[in-house]
């Protein structure tokens, strides 16, 4: 492995680390939303789908 | 921290290896080429039984080996290699201890029984409902237990995934950001926690229905949910060999990411909106709206497409770069030319890269046009298109890869070389006229799953067009050679297993297809200039056939019977 | 390399390429294109599956189809003596599904719009209208309901393409399209 910078996180850092790098590294606020949106948008609002079919006569 | 006597140092690659890890990645990948081997023989069968001029199997046979074919390949075969490639993109490419390993174990006995039970359960001849097991038809009630145990086994594997995750960022065994095939992994990790959350919520109630306990279960419904967890599960393989194709291009050219910003960012378009595809095998239900079928089939304007062709280029051109910097700067695709051809892994891996691209991309994105999925619903265009992607793409690239963890996992030197060279041009070449010509015979209307096309018993008479008998005889064909280079593969990998030589000694040889690299390529800098024109000419031949075959299907559409 | 970490610790930052922003911005665009080609076709295609759908107790379906054979029986057809009906254009024609048969036999006129019912009796089935390559699927408990205007003369069969069990691949029908007369 090459040498490289030690982390610096937290304040006084050189170089603040941008929103989205950070939520890229949030790896368990990456787990929430690839579980919710797709939970949402295909299977509750499929569900919804299926369940509104009219009854017929 | 974990007992310094429990790690060893990776000659080749300098990585710390945690020995327990190593053992789980060893068994995991062991069953997985096993169900690989045994659900590749049943697809053969399959496929010479759709070879109209062979017919080999017997109706029942024919219907239970395909139902026992799609669940060893489609899920045993690529979820236990999946979990060996969970337990090295985080433990080994992290330098850290694995997470639980006796949990990883007691995982790994569940996927094993669970896995089992479902063969006996489909291999007894009362479960015979495809893969796919939509109700009302009824399986055994052990079918369904089978896929429960291994869907709960594989979860627990997916949690030391993330606990390992965890360990690795506590006790600061990387610095910064975790590697790039590292999170590619992670992206199928979480693809699989939505994925086993579905297969749940609807495998629990259809068992307990099996055995009598519940009426009715809503066909629609269990569609909607089931289809949460096949298709989903087929897109952890997407995300997975997506990460491989990085992983080869580094291990075996030195190549680095283009971008580490815009790969990343395209597995984040995988994370939140690859999983709506699912809704790829409902445009034809009746009752749901155009609404959720456009916008799920779309993968939210497509922007998961949009992920996928990212990395369709950055791919690529990570390779051209790193070529180029080796010195193979001649003309527009002297790097390519140039590249280790006779390195199973590369040519594995690059051989997927484009039949995935190529043929299972487009494909599946004009399968998957809500009005253009009329002309082939169920259609044999459906199995050729899937057989692009986790066949011609996840099972080549996770074959390439083998033949880098053979040396780095085992310690084995890969045996009969020569055949180890040709193996991904054989299954390569199969997998592809495997994937053309049912694709071409769906196109003609040809049914899946279908045991006789000529209707030689039916009460009434229909003949497909000739060309469609044709294309059945030449998938045969096909498939004999894929099963040739199926087969290849085995040996190579169970021989190297057993009987190749050693690589653990300290004076031992460098691993015949991991090159060593010149330091200076790996390093940082290509940054401000990329030059990548052979790389740029690809992409733009891959998004001119995609524009052509699109449009050539909405003409296609247009001419069918008017239905609103 | 994508196997270790990346080496700088802020790596968003990092500049684009001008081949990457071309390509993104391609793929993009490409995804929208796509994504309204699905909706123009709603507006302006005239071939969309109709959303039109009820839930329905198999016995009450199987009573409307028994209805239409009855008015509009013409003859049999085929060694099982499959009726053939012929109702009037612009009606509501109905085609069964069960273990393994298409039921009756639908005789159409060519260039009139008919409201078809698809359902099944048991499992699922799938209904592929050939040789013009219609496929969808038909469900138990749902009434599908699609208008369709058949546009070219001749006999199109209907081949199960869902695996219904052992008989699926003796699961064959029949539509005729007829010439007005």
């Amino acid at each position: 492995m090459p040498a490289m910078a030690p982390e610096t996180e937290g304040g006084g850092a050189a170089e603040r680390v941008p929103a989205m790098q950070r939520l890229l590294d949030n790896h368990f606020l990456l787990l929430f939303l690839g579980v919710t949106v797709p939970a949402v948008l295909y299977l509750v609002w499929g569900i919804m789908e299926v369940a509104q079919i009219p009854i017929g006569k | 921290m974990a007992a310094s006597n429990e790690f060893r140092t990776c000659s080749v690659t300098g990585l710390k290896v945690h020995l327990p890890a190593e053992a789980l990645i060893k068994a995991n990948a062991v069953v997985a080429v096993v169900f690989l081997a045994v659900g590749g023989l049943f697809g053969l069968l399959v496929a010479l039984t759709r070879w109209q001029a062979v017919h080999i199997l017997p109706a029942e046979w024919f219907y239970l080996l395909l139902t026992a074919h799609g669940a060893d390949v489609l899920l045993f075969w690529v979820i236990f290699f999946e979990v060996a490639l969970l337990y090295f993109a985080s433990a080994i490419l992290l330098n850290c201890r694995l997470a639980t390993p006796w949990l990883a174990w007691v995982a790994f006995a569940l996927m094993l029984a669970g896995a089992a039970i479902a063969n006996v359960a489909v291999l007894q001849g009362e479960s015979s409902v495809m893969f796919t097991s939509y109700v009302p038809m009824k399986a055994a009630p052990h079918f369904y237990v089978g896929l429960i145990v291994f869907a709960v086994g594989t979860l627990t594997a997916v949690g030391i995934f993330f606990g390992t995750l965890v360990i690795a960022r506590e006790e600061r065994t990387y610095q910064g950001s975790i590697p790039l095939v590292t999170f590619g992994a992670l992206t199928a990790a979480i693809i699989a926690v939505f994925t086993l959350a579905s297969g749940a919520i609807i495998l629990i109630p259809t068992f307990l229905w099996s055995v009598g306990l519940i009426t009715t279960i809503d066909p629609v419904m269990y569609k909607v949910i089931w289809w949460g967890m096949g298709h989903s599960s087929q897109q952890i393989n997407v995300a997975a060999h997506v990460a491989v194709w990085y992983a080869i291009a580094a291990v075996v050219l030195g190549a680095k990411p283009i971008s580490e910003k815009v790969s990343r960012t395209a597995f984040l378009m995988y994370i939140l909106f690859l999983q709506l595809a699912s809704a790829h095998h409902l445009l034809a239900e009746p009752g749901i709206s155009s609404e959720w079928k456009v916008f799920n089939t779309s993968y939210a304007l497509y922007l998961a497409v949009l992920g996928s062709m990212i990395h369709g280029m950055s791919v690529p051109g990570a390779i051209e770069a790193a070529q180029r910097k080796l010195g193979f700067n001649a003309g527009i695709f002297g790097w390519l030319r140039k590249a280790p051809w006779g390195n199973p892994a590369f040519s594995g891996m690059f051989i997927s890269l484009v039949l995935f691209g190529f043929l299972g991309g487009i494909s599946g994105v004009v399968l998957g046009t809500e009005q253009i999925n009329l002309m082939m619903h169920n259609t044999l265009y459906v199995p050729g298109h899937f057989h692009a992607t986790v066949v011609a793409g996840t099972t080549l690239a996770f074959m390439a890869f083998t033949y880098l963890a053979v040396p780095l996992v085992f310690r084995r030197e890969i045996v009969l070389p020569t055949l180890a060279k040709w193996q991904p041009y054989l299954f390569g070449l199969g997998v592809a006229g495997i994937s053309l010509f049912m694709m071409g015979a769906g196109t003609l209307g040809v049914a899946r799953r279908h045991w006789d096309i000529t209707f030689s018993d039916a009460p009434l008479t229909f003949e497909y067009p000739p060309a469609a008998i044709l294309m059945m005889g030449l998938n045969g064909m096909s498939a004999v050679l894929a099963a040739i280079g199926g087969l290849a593969y085995v040996l190579v990998v169970v021989g190297s297993i057993l009987f190749g030589k050693r690589l653990d000694a300290p004076d031992a040889e460098r691993p015949r297809f991991i090159p060593r690299l010149p330091t200076t390529v790996a390093a940082y800098g290509s940054a401000g200039t990329l030059h990548v024109p052979g790389t740029i000419v690809l992409v733009t031949v891959f998004f001119m056939s995609f524009v052509l075959y699109y449009f050539v299907n909405w003409k296609y559409l247009s001419e069918i019977w008017p239905m609103r | 390399m994508a196997i270790t970490s990346p080496e700088k610790r802020v790596w968003w930052n990092e500049p684009l390429h001008r081949p990457e922003v071309i390509w993104i911005t391609i793929a993009f665009l490409w995804g929208l294109l796509m994504f309204g080609m699905m909706v123009y076709w709603h507006v302006a295609g005239r071939q969309n599956l109709s959303n039109e759908a009820y839930k329905v107790f198999p016995e009450k379906f199987a009573e409307k189809v028994e209805d239409m054979v009855a008015k509009y029986k013409v003859r049999e057809e085929g060694a099982t003596k499959i009726p053939v009906v012929r109702p009037p254009p612009g009606s509501d024609v109905y085609v069964l599904s069960r273990l393994w048969e298409w039921w009756p036999i639908l005789e159409l006129e060519k260039g009139a719009t008919y409201r078809l019912h698809l359902s099944s009796m048991d499992w699922q089935h799938g209904f592929s209208l050939q040789p013009v390559n219609i496929n969808i699927q038909v469900h138990p408990g749902y009434d599908l309901v699609l208008s369709i205007t058949p546009d070219k003369a001749g006999e199109y069969t209907i081949v199960c393409n869902e695996f219904c069990g052992i008989g699926h691949h003796q699961m064959i029908g029949k539509i005729h399209v007829v010439d007005k007369k």
